[in-house]
């Protein structure tokens, strides 16, 4: 099929003139978008795409501004993260399987990749998953797992060869969260909620057909993964002065009495990185679009983090009496990840999370000092050691 | 709009950074800020007409190239990188517009002896003057000429015609009529001179100072270009010298501690392209509108895009390129742009240790262009008070 950039807003409208929002549920229309390839525009025919150029989807986005969307809160990892990966590493049947749910927010996904002793040194991982015949059997815990206790599907990356090298033992699987064996406990934040989980896994059975990617391929799949997190931590696009700097202006022109010079010239500041990280992000968004994700997208995770921190800090304290106080410390389960949400008491304690989920700000400058500038490595004691003989 | 660059813009580019590679190394740039005199006309003549940098901004009929704000930017990012002593800032982008914005049949008749790069013009205000606060200048215009005497000017050695603000009108002298007398600089390779006028002949240009504003403004926003060549020049020199380097057996380059600093560098060099690429963008498409708002223009006029350039890109449809967009694009450049290229600057001197303190060694020659610039069409901290306005971030009322 060939279509041009008009012929294809020319398809939304046509689409949009046959399927009422107000007729639809949400996951009604959002099914029929996926089945007329105005889901993602550069995913194959029959996946939820046409396959067009990446960048002709925000013609799409356009003709759909104001139409139902996905909870980006709870479907954040099947959309930003999972589906990119199944696109890449499926099978037919397991793209066939998956995307359509995962798009219209049916199935949700999360991420059983971090563990008590494998944080930023991620490929050192020890959850194990042994094959026994067409199955594999999974044990061991993971952390950190937003959503768990919402989601009917994981992505998982385990040791599959204890003796080889931490990254070349490992295979990337989907997880069934409803297997036997998968027990999913809440683990309470700073912010007294708990919108991560622990994930304990216990002679979980897998069948062979939810590996994603060859056995001892898991490393290089999880890049693929990780890389897409980190452009939809830090790369998506937000309007002049909004996000965190919208809570904070908004306060500010409204409260005149909360205002000091100090914190002016701090604000004045920080609204200027705002902007630039909001244009660097615009840029590397048109680069994306002429080309694929690389590690450029670590600078605007980093940017993003440091801003939603010093200006989170700010909102606290420029509220003086107001910021001593706290919304809620009810231990209870969040429906979705909110960074900009509640009050500015959560939103300051939240943003801590900014600097460590999706790599550490630590892990990410290290990304770029050598994979962007190409400056040497660490010497490294784990380089061509079998996983099992590494201290731990 | 777009924030990328554009094929004809990088075969610019190229051009400009082939010329610099070739005739003025930094061991060349060293020895001519020493000579005294930084200035080289040979390079100048070859940059001005054979690349034909001079008239890049002045409209086709003039005898220039019609281009826009977008390819000055990137003219000056490759002047940056290499701290090239040139008058292209001074009288190829502010004096230039200056000129046209003036609008007078006196205004054109320079324009059109600018386009060749034949002669150059300088405009006689203090290059540590803001486009936020144009001063009543130090000039005074009486029957006999215009008398005064204005420090701290930039691009008024070489220069043929100065652009003199005198009350509240903008006057052409020249240059041979005036006193300039150069100052001990911080800037080696933009040295700046002391000028003197008594009872000096001059010809109006124009009757008010929007002229001279404009000028400040491209000026301002394009400067946010040359900053950012200097701090790329400081990051790659940088990152190939930590690679050498060996201490403890090992290349400098593999410890964290100077990696992660060069990381925040890179990054902060990432959003200080985009801040400029915009800056440079939104106020090319404001003098596009002027031009067609005026019917004088031939260049691009017939396509105006107010309103429309940004409709397109960005999905979150907030870069229209509105009136006061310039103005915010500018002051955001600025405030973030000079002090990335003084950071740049600082760091390159420090990761080259003692190597950096030496008058061999270029680096210096980047920092003290880094200090003047920081200081150059206002301070980081003058574009940030415009930004509240600007960008509505009321200050305090009262003290």
């Amino acid at each position: 099929m060939t279509v041009d950039e008009a012929g294809l807003a020319e398809r939304a409208r046509a689409f949009l003139a046959g399927h009422a929002p107000e007729v639809l549920s949400p996951a009604e229309f959002l099914g029929a978008r996926f089945d007329a390839g105005l889901s993602w525009v550069h995913f194959p025919e029959g996946l939820g795409g046409l396959g067009l150029p990446r960048e002709w989807q925000s013609v799409v986005d356009r003709e759909f501004t104001g139409t139902p969307q996905q909870d980006y809160g709870k479907l954040a990892i099947g959309l930003g993260m999972a589906a990119p990966t199944i696109l890449a590493f499926g099978t037919d049947e397991q793209k066939k399987r998956f995307l359509r749910p995962l798009w219209t927010g049916e199935e949700i996904w999360c991420q059983l990749f971090s563990e008590p002793g494998a944080g930023s040194d991620l490929a050192t991982l020890a959850t194990r998953a042994v094959r026994d015949g067409d199955e594999w059997v999974v044990d061991g815990q993971k952390v950190w797992t937003s959503g768990a206790h919402h989601a009917r599907w994981a992505i998982l990356v385990a040791r599959t060869d204890p003796d080889v090298p931490k990254h070349q033992g490992l295979t990337y699987f989907v997880c069934d969260m409803r297997a036997p064996g998968v027990d999913v406990r809440p683990l309470r934040q700073i912010t007294g909620e708990a919108e991560f989980n622990e994930v304990f896994l216990t002679g979980v059975r897998l069948p062979d057909t939810l590996r994603l990617g060859a056995v001892g391929e898991g490393w290089r799949v999880a890049q693929t993964t990780l890389m897409n997190e980190r452009v939809a931590i830090g790369g998506s696009p937000v309007r002049r002065g909004g996000g965190m700097m919208g809570a904070v202006l908004e306060t500010w022109r409204a409260r005149p009495e909360v205002r000091t010079h100090a914190l002016h010239q701090r604000l004045l500041g920080l609204w200027v990185e705002a902007e630039v990280t909001r244009l660097a992000g615009a840029r590397l968004r048109e680069q994306l679009a002429a080309g694929a994700p690389g590690p450029e997208g670590s600078g605007m995770k980093l940017a993003f983090a440091r801003l939603n921190q010093e200006l989170s800090g700010l909102d606290v304290e420029m509220r003086r009496e107001e910021g001593l106080a706290y919304d809620d410390w009810t231990f209870r389960r969040s429906e979705s990840v909110d960074f900009f949400g509640r009050g500015p008491g959560y939103r300051y304690l939240r943003a801590k999370g900014n600097s460590i989920e999706g790599g550490t700000s630590e892990i990410l400058r290290t990304i770029i000092a050598e994979r962007v500038l190409g400056l040497p490595a660490e010497p490294r004691a784990d380089k061509n050691v079998p996983w099992k003989d590494l201290p731990r | 709009m777009t924030l990328l660059y554009s094929e004809v813009e990088e075969e610019l580019r190229a051009a400009v950074r082939d010329l610099l590679a070739d005739r003025y190394p930094p061991a060349t740039v060293l020895a001519r800020a020493e000579s005294g005199s930084p200035y080289d006309a040979a390079l100048w003549k070859s940059l001005a007409r054979d690349i034909g940098a001079a008239g890049l901004l002045i409209p086709e009929r003039y005898g220039g190239a019609g281009a826009s704000a977008r390819e000055a930017a990137v003219v000056l990012e490759e002047l940056g990188r290499a701290v090239t002593p040139v008058p292209f800032l001074t009288s190829s982008v502010m004096a230039t517009r200056a000129l046209l914005a003036a609008r007078s049949d006196a205004a054109e008749e320079l324009l059109t002896s600018l386009a060749s790069g034949d002669a150059t013009a300088a405009l006689a205000v203090s290059f540590a003057t803001s486009p936020y606060r144009v001063p009543a200048g130090p000039v005074q215009a009486g029957p006999g000429g215009l008398s005064g005497r204005v420090t701290a000017v930039v691009g008024a050695e070489t220069a043929d015609v100065l652009l003199v603000p005198a009350g509240r009108e903008l006057y052409a002298v020249a240059a041979a009529d005036v006193l300039v007398e150069p100052v001990v600089s911080l800037d080696l390779t933009r040295p700046i001179a002391t000028v003197t006028l008594d009872g000096v002949p001059a010809t109006p240009l124009s009757a008010d100072l929007t002229a001279l504003r404009a000028a400040l403004e491209l000026g301002a926003g394009l400067l946010a270009s040359e900053q950012l060549g200097v701090a790329e020049w400081c990051l790659s020199t940088t990152v190939a010298y930590v690679k050498e380097r060996h201490q403890f057996a090992r290349p400098i380059g593999s410890f964290q501690a100077l990696k992660h600093r060069l990381a925040d560098l890179w990054t902060q060099i990432v959003q200080a392209r985009a801040a400029a690429r915009n800056a440079a963008d939104a106020l090319a498409a404001a003098m596009r509108r002027e031009a067609g708002a005026d019917g004088t223009g031939t260049d691009g006029a017939g396509t105006d895009g107010a309103g429309t350039d940004g409709a397109g890109t960005d999905g979150a449809g907030t870069d229209g390129r509105g009136a006061d967009d310039a103005a915010t694009a500018v002051a955001v450049a600025q405030a973030w742009c000079g002090t990335v290229a003084v950071r740049a600057a600082e760091e390159c001197v420090q990761m080259h240790g003692g190597l950096g303190m030496t008058w061999e060694h270029p680096v210096h020659l980047y920092l003290k262009r880094a200090k003047a610039d920081e200081i150059a069409l206002g301070t980081p901290g003058d574009h940030r008070d415009a930004l509240a306005v600007l960008a509505d971030v009321p200050a305090p009322s009262g003290p």
